[in-house]
């Protein structure tokens, strides 16, 4: 088991293969598709693009993770937040890959446009366990709303974890843990 | 005649809503276990344990089965010999907004499909069926968008063979591959029209999949086995980590179509298949 920490470097990515399990520790940023939009819109670079406004959090070397959750019970932390499908947010990754984004935490595969940019970036895809809400609850030791409150669930979440468990998807050399399956 | 006040049936669908997405249908928790004793891959079988694990936690601590807490479909079948005060629909979708936010559960639903908007609890799919008798059975079952995602629909020809609709069935649980949370359960309508077999594929996941069900003639019963089979050999295994659980069970639904058609729907669910029911 392999532990690596948030903002993460080139090293610490480097040495993760598509397969590995891993545990993360540090702060790790939530944004869905419709925030994936946002942030776009706001570097000033996606569709409909403006001026330049700046990202709401420090996208150097930073983990985004592909989660809505639940509203947050008394007494809890968080509520339910499991992983959601990754390849929604093709279509912004690459831009934000490019701004600096290091890795992502979500389910599934992603397109090969994605896989190239994750190369070139050299940055990492990871995978948790995907349909296990309650189960992840239990990682996230601290929470807050930073961004696009008004998107609700798809609110930008920092979020500080303790040895998450995460599977590698697709390395930084864009080796897919579908593809070595077995 | 029976009166029913629409207070009952808001209060019976506030504790449905929160019951199906706290506790794990025992159909699907049976599978799983089954399944975590069939799984030889390693991986797999360490997702297979977080997957029964996530319903243990669940279910003790309240919290959501998945983060997705669907949208809500509703299945209401009404006896005629019912009279409901008040407006059902409006008792329904108010029963809804209520379960979701005494289980502090997602609101999932945006207003207008292309301009979007905020999020909110409801409305809820209902689907309305008048059957015999003087009972109101309400089920609920909070549909993940990541799974119905994956639903297709297709109208053959009327001279298909059975290998070209099990191919489409097959291969579109193949296309969602490890996208919508595997192992999955498989819903197929087959036959009535476009509209109808995407329903029946949709109710075909209220079904148990642990026993064959007797409303379903044996020809059917054995193609449901054939493709629960086919898709096994998919490998897809638990979150597409490859393994020999791709699906935990395939239901089929059909009913009688035109001279001129074929229509078959498949509707996919993750393996947090979430449904509750009962009746007033």
């Amino acid at each position: 088991m392999i532990k690596i920490y948030t903002p993460l470097n080139k090293k610490s990515v480097q040495r993760l293969k598509a397969g590995d399990e891993v545990l993360l520790s540090g702060i790790i940023y939530t944004a869905r598709d419709q925030a994936h939009k946002r942030l776009v819109r706001d570097k000033g670079i996606g569709k409909g693009r403006g001026r330049d406004k700046g990202l709401p959090f420090n996208i150097e070397n930073a983990v985004i993770y592909y989660c809505g959750p639940t509203k947050t019970p008394p007494g809890k932390i968080i509520g339910s937040c499991g992983p959601t499908t990754s390849r929604r947010m093709d279509e912004f990754t690459p831009q934000l890959l490019k701004l600096g984004l290091k890795g992502m935490i979500g389910k599934g595969d992603r397109s090969p446009g994605v896989c190239a940019a994750i190369k070139k970036y050299k940055a990492v895809h990871f995978l948790t366990f995907a349909g296990c809400a309650a189960f992840l609850n239990k990682y996230i030791k601290k929470a807050r709303v930073i961004a696009y409150k008004d998107l609700g669930p798809g609110a930008i979440y920092e979020l500080e974890v303790k040895d998450l468990p995460l599977f590698v998807g697709i390395d930084c050399r864009g080796r897919s843990i579908y593809k070595t399956k077995k | 005649m029976k009166i029913i006040k629409t207070v009952q049936i808001e209060k019976l669908v506030a504790r449905l809503a929160i019951e199906a997405n706290l506790i794990l249908r025992r159909d699907v928790y049976s599978a799983l276990r089954r399944a975590y004793l069939q799984e030889k891959n390693q991986r797999g079988r360490k997702v297979l344990k977080a997957i029964i694990d996530n319903a243990a936690i669940a279910r003790e601590e309240k919290l959501a089965i998945c983060q997705d807490t669907g949208m809500p479909c509703v299945f209401v079948e009404l006896g005629q010999e019912v009279i409901i005060k008040g407006d059902l629909k409006k008792a329904i979708n108010r029963g809804i907004e209520k379960g979701y936010k005494e289980g502090f559960f997602r609101n999932s639903i945006v207003k207008d499909p292309l301009f979007r908007g905020r999020g909110q609890y409801n409305p809820a799919m209902i689907h309305m069926n008048i059957v015999l008798g003087n009972k109101l059975k309400i089920t609920i079952l909070p549909k993940g968008f990541g799974c119905e995602n994956k639903a297709r629909l297709k109208m053959f020809n009327p001279t298909a063979r059975i290998q070209e609709v099990k191919k489409f069935i097959v291969d579109t649980v193949k296309d969602a591959g490890p996208d919508a949370c595997p192992p999955y359960i498989v819903g197929v309508g087959i036959g009535g029209t476009a509209d109808y077999a995407c329903l029946m594929a949709k109710k075909a996941l209220l079904k148990k999949i642990d026993i064959r069900h007797s409303t379903v003639d044996r020809l059917t019963c054995k193609l449901e086995k054939q493709l629960l089979d086919e898709i096994n050999r998919l490998s897809i295994g638990p979150m597409g980590f490859g393994g020999k659980v791709t699906c935990l069970g395939v239901n089929i639904e059909t009913y009688p179509t035109h001279i001129a058609g074929l229509p078959v729907a498949v509707n996919i669910s993750c393996h947090a298949l979430r449904s509750a029911s009962s009746s007033l």
